[in-house]
């Protein structure tokens, strides 16, 4: 569990504080990169199709996505109906916008009375065609322990607490369905437009272990 | 199997930590297993099931210590390695000694990007009617099979009810060793936390996994 948490907090300089992980980490990018000049030289890939792979995940393919997807659900009611029919479907109405979708992804709708939470108890699985990649914290072992058994006390670390009636409901995502949480539109939002209301929707709220941003957050 | 991987409702692993503002990669080198990851697939070496299995199959001891994407990146080397993509005095070496396999198309190049970028697809057509239908309570069964399953431990021998049906799916208990797709019924099934964790559970807690028909039994 050190070494998985210490990644996540590690900056470039942290390699002259800490020798072990630090020559860890620097054997894994000479190992990596040995396989990969395996693998072009032997004629598998090409160098910059993998640069364009890991581009498109780092400024393309991202929680943007589903923000604007929400945000076009609490504006139109026939777009909202639509997605919690079929998500796939509905987000590939506005594929031009969005990008392209997968199959058998799955809205679920938080209300007053229940409060969705997505996971993948096994590995990772994660609705990576609106959210983009997950972040560690959802594929950390303290997550996908925990949530299916104390999705309270996770929403706590989060910093968010429930009224004790709401129902919460957690989706484990054990096959190649992907969840995708529709949080709540905040209050005083009602003359917003889609891409103000964007802005308040949050990656975390999409998966469930936050809510929208106030708009007082963002005005 | 039952490996350290099936996590849900284990203790001990402490408090989840979000990172803010956490970049998609910490590394250079986990963008770079990333791309490799997807770039193979399109050869379709193996299936997604395979890739989970390999992971799953790594030592506990590497499974619960080493970075997320260094496990990818063992996983991408051992199954490349165990199908005779590649050769181990290539490792050694850190260069290609002969042609790669020849699957019958050149190496992956941008126009495959948007191929790999987007979710596979994993419906296939029905070979029975399904066995279970929506409202129905069912018993998950009580398995231990010694390779890949996607039905999680927490979640084995306990009543629910199917909630939702996703029609007819690759069985990855199937796809993972080689044995096809022998497609199966794909249900949501939902459990009160009371029947999974025991009375002293949450009663205001709901929890789902995606259950394939050889995974239910009739109550």
């Amino acid at each position: 569990m050190h070494a998985y948490r210490f990644l996540g907090y590690m900056s470039p300089m942290a390699h002259d504080h800490d020798h072990d992980e630090g020559s860890s980490l620097s054997e894994m990018d000479l190992r990596v990169r040995a396989l990969e000049t395996i693998l072009v030289e032997k004629g598998y890939v090409e160098t910059g199709a993998l640069d364009r792979i890991v581009e498109l995940y780092e400024t393309k393919i991202g929680p943007h996505i589903g923000a604007q997807v929400i945000a076009k659900a609490w504006c139109d009611p026939g777009f909202r109906q639509s997605l919690l029919d079929d998500a796939s479907k509905a987000v590939a109405t506005i594929a031009e916008q969005v990008g392209p979708v997968g199959e058998h992804l799955v809205a679920v709708e938080n209300g007053p009375e229940v409060h969705n939470m997505i996971v993948c108890t096994l590995c990772s699985c994660y609705p990576t065609d609106v959210l983009g990649l997950p972040p560690t914290w959802y594929k950390s072992f303290a997550y996908r322990s925990r949530v299916v058994k104390d999705p309270r006390g996770v929403l706590a670390d989060f910093g968010v607490t429930l009224p004790a009636e709401t129902e919460v409901r957690v989706w484990d995502s054990t096959a190649e369905t992907r969840y995708v949480v529709v949080p709540m539109r905040p209050t005083g939002t009602e003359s917003w437009s889609e891409e103000q209301l964007a802005r308040l929707i949050t990656r975390d709220s999409m998966v469930g272990t936050g809510l929208p941003k106030k708009p007082s957050e963002v005005a | 199997m039952d490996g350290v991987h099936d996590m849900g409702g284990m203790d001990g692993f402490g408090k989840v930590e979000p990172e803010p503002n956490e970049p998609v990669f910490h590394e250079p080198w986990e963008g770079r297993v990333l791309a490799m990851s997807r770039a193979i697939g399109v050869f379709r070496p193996w299936t997604i099931d395979t890739s989970r299995y390999a992971i799953e199959s790594l030592p506990p001891a590497i499974y619960l210590t080493r970075p997320y994407y260094a496990k990818w990146f063992l996983r991408n080397q051992g199954l490349l390695l165990e199908r005779g993509l590649i050769d181990a005095d290539e490792i050694d070496a850190g260069h290609a000694r002969r042609a790669g396999k020849d699957f019958g198309r050149g190496p992956f190049t941008l126009d495959d990007v948007a191929k790999v970028t987007k979710r596979g697809s994993f419906a296939r057509p029905a070979q029975a009617p399904a066995g279970f239908k929506i409202g129905d309570p069912v018993r998950t069964r009580n398995i231990h099979p010694k390779t890949h399953t996607r039905l999680p431990s927490y979640a084995r021998g306990h009543v629910g009810v199917v909630e939702r049906l996703h029609g007819t799916h690759a069985f990855p208990d199937s796809t993972a060793t080689g044995k096809g797709d022998d497609p199966q019924w794909l249900y949501t099934v939902r459990f009160d936390a009371q029947e999974l964790w025991g009375a002293d559970a949450d009663p205001k807690l709901k929890v789902s996994i995606e259950a394939f028909e050889p995974y239910l039994e009739h109550v």
